[in-house]
């Protein structure tokens, strides 16, 4: 068969790929399409076949109409299945595009060298390495919150160099831009408890009370529990994403070699911005929260705005602290969340995939270490009875 | 220090030994780079030609050798005569790594601003001197995102060179440009090199255009410094791994294949 001819007939319907081993004649007959169309089958008749393990066989492959490298790669598999393979090959006289591909195939496949051996660690190994890790990064965070402390304390010293424009764009990102957010979700939170907590108030006749209930939670735990999520789930992240981008851009070393500590340029604002801003939208979310709760005791418990006001000083002063308790906590956790955020912008390693990692990570983080300073503070704030 | 800038060697590197991840990267370099000259270090990827120029900067701190930089060797070098040392120290960015937020005149405004406390007029005549010096001077309102990556380029250059330094360092200052922008790199390089007697190192791996205007080449590979010498000595070296780097030989002592198994045990089970 010519090849044209094999071709206009390939045109058609890739033949597949076969061979037969003639035990008589001792001939390894191949025939048909051995491209990549066409080699489907001959892995099944591979494992079918039992292989001759006499000497002397003939390689017959006039019957090969087409072959690309996957069909030689088989060829040569094959051949190399019957006793004296190699030399068969080399001995077996084919078309010259026959023997161009299989030279490719024999001369890659013996080559090789011993591949780098990546070290794999058993259980103890991983347990130990993250353990290492683990005991590392909480070196570097303190490292971090050192050195932030520092440039902090120069700059009390130094007033002059503080970042006023800088302070005041991260204020109304972070603070003023997230009025609308904060005083919904305070409002809802107020009217959530007032109208829980309500209903069973009322069964008691004991309406009025619902003025403690909504003034106490809000000012003592919801208020700085919920702008302090709010802020580490808008402000944090975006700290994280920011300074990581300018990781993977490489601005951050562009400016240590403007020999500029990218903590005062980029921290030191963010920490103190978020100090002032958190407080603010804690009252804020104090007054939303309360007058959430003051809707809900107007139209569904019968105590009106005036009562309700007119209450409101006497119901704090159950715990005349409330409202100091929930704004001492405001700028603790302000610097929780900066300082994660930012700490966790500078762990980017350089791949757009890891800012979204350590993004994830700051606020989950954050979050993570607001609750549980909030516990912390519930169990000191009971201690000194406030 | 003042002494000391008159040393004919404003950065010497000796012995330098440097690992990453229990990855030896480098092992033994010393390096010199004469005073007003235009020093090249060129290899293949991945041998650590940006961690030289980080560990020059002082961003990395070696395992071994000293890295002398204008009289002071800044390993083990406290931060603050770092910082300091680093503002006689530009360095131009593979990235450009221009602050995005900011406008070409305040990227270039902003070392000044950080490190003088000059009068805006001034701080404003200093920097569109640097911006013609580049060619940008027109192009003083724009954003890092409005530039091409010549013109990028091209601004970080006039940042780098804000303070004035003695020493520029150029991280693959060719990579990724179109001839043009290459060509006006290339020239500026050259120019501000000779105008302002600068000391320069060059990072790079395109051959012509680094060989055109170096006037001493090392040639790092395998965490060695495996060829040194004027670009025309480096074309006639003899170095196996030298004449595969110069002529772009696909296959030599650097392999085309990474190494795996022969395809026999890859493919045969």
């Amino acid at each position: 068969m010519t090849r044209s001819a094999a071709k206009s007939k390939a045109a058609k319907k890739a033949a597949q790929a076969g061979f037969v081993l003639d035990q008589q004649k001792n001939r390894l007959i191949c025939e048909g399409d051995w491209t990549i169309d066409g080699v489907a089958s001959l892995e099944k008749l591979l494992r079918r076949v039992h292989w001759p393990s006499t000497q002397r066989w003939v390689l017959d492959a006039r019957g090969i109409s087409r072959m690309d490298t996957v069909g030689a790669w088989l060829l040569y598999r094959i051949v190399m299945k019957i006793p004296g393979g190699e030399s068969l090959l080399q001995q077996s006289e084919l078309p010259s595009w026959q023997r161009s591909l299989l030279d490719l195939v024999i001369e890659n496949a013996s080559q090789g060298m011993k591949p780098p051996v990546e070290q794999k660690l058993n259980a103890f190994g991983r347990l130990g390495l993250s353990t290492v890790r683990m005991a590392d990064e909480m070196l570097d965070m303190l490292r971090f919150i050192g050195e932030t402390s520092f440039h902090l304390g120069i700059l009390m010293l130094k007033p002059w160099r503080i970042r006023f424009r800088q302070i005041f764009r991260t204020i109304q990102m972070a603070g003023v831009n997230a009025l609308l957010i904060v005083g919904l979700i305070s409002f809802l939170m107020g009217v959530v408890i007032a109208y829980q907590g309500g209903m069973t108030l009322e069964r008691f006749g004991a309406n009025f009370l619902v003025v403690e209930l909504v003034s106490l939670t809000m000012l003592r735990e919801m208020s700085p529990l919920l702008a302090a999520i709010i802020v580490a789930g808008r402000t944090g992240s975006a700290y994280t994403a920011e300074i990581g981008t300018m990781q993977v851009t490489d601005e951050i070393d562009a400016l240590r070699m403007l020999g500029i500590t990218p903590i005062e340029m980029l921290v030191i604002p963010k920490v103190t911005a978020l100090l002032i801003a958190l407080p603010l939208l804690t009252v804020y979310a104090d007054i939303t929260g309360i007058f959430g709760g003051m809707v809900v005791a107007r139209w569904q418990l019968d105590v009106g705005f005036y009562d309700f006001i007119s209450r409101l000083p006497q119901a704090v002063s159950i715990s005349p602290k409330s409202f100091w308790v929930g704004l001492i906590k405001a700028p603790v956790f302000a610097m929780i969340i900066a300082i994660i955020g930012c700490y966790r912008g500078f762990k980017v390693d350089g791949s757009s995939e890891s800012v979204g990692r350590e993004t994830t990570a700051s606020v989950v983080a954050s979050i993570f270490f607001v609750i549980l300073i909030d516990a912390v503070f519930s169990i000191l704030f009971t201690r000194i009875d406030w | 220090m003042h002494e000391s800038r008159d040393s004919p060697y404003p950065v010497e590197v000796n012995d330098l030994h440097f690992a990453r991840d229990g990855r030896s990267i480098f092992e033994g370099i010393n390096l010199r780079l004469a005073k007003g000259s235009i020093t090249a270090v060129m290899g293949p990827s991945g041998t650590g030609k940006t961690t030289l120029l980080r560990l020059i900067g002082g961003q990395l701190q070696p395992k071994c050798g000293s890295i002398v930089v204008m009289g002071a060797n800044i390993v083990g070098m406290r931060q603050k005569p770092l910082y300091t040392l680093r503002e006689k120290m530009g360095m131009l960015f593979q990235q450009s790594a221009l602050l995005s937020d900011y406008t070409v005149f305040e990227n270039v405004a902003f070392p000044l601003r950080a490190h003088t406390r000059l009068p805006e007029r001034l701080i404003r005549d200093l920097v569109l001197m640097k911006l013609q010096q580049v060619g940008l001077r027109g192009a003083r309102d724009l954003m890092p995102a409005q530039l091409s990556g010549g013109m990028a380029r091209r601004v970080a250059l006039a940042r780098a060179i804000a303070l004035d330094p003695d020493i520029v360092m150029y991280d693959e200052p060719f990579a990724g440009l179109d001839p043009i922008s290459m060509g006006v790199i290339v020239k500026l390089l050259r120019t501000l090199n000779d105008a302002l007697n600068l000391t320069s190192i060059i990072v790079s791996h395109d051959v012509a255009e680094t060989s055109s205007i170096a006037d001493f080449t090392y040639l790092l590979s395998g965490g060695k410094i495996v060829a040194e010498g004027t670009p025309e000595q480096l074309r006639h070296e003899t170095n196996e791994l030298a004449r595969q780097f110069m002529l772009g030989l696909e296959d030599g002592p650097v392999p085309f294949h990474y190494p795996a198994p022969p395809m026999n045990t890859d493919f045969f089970q």
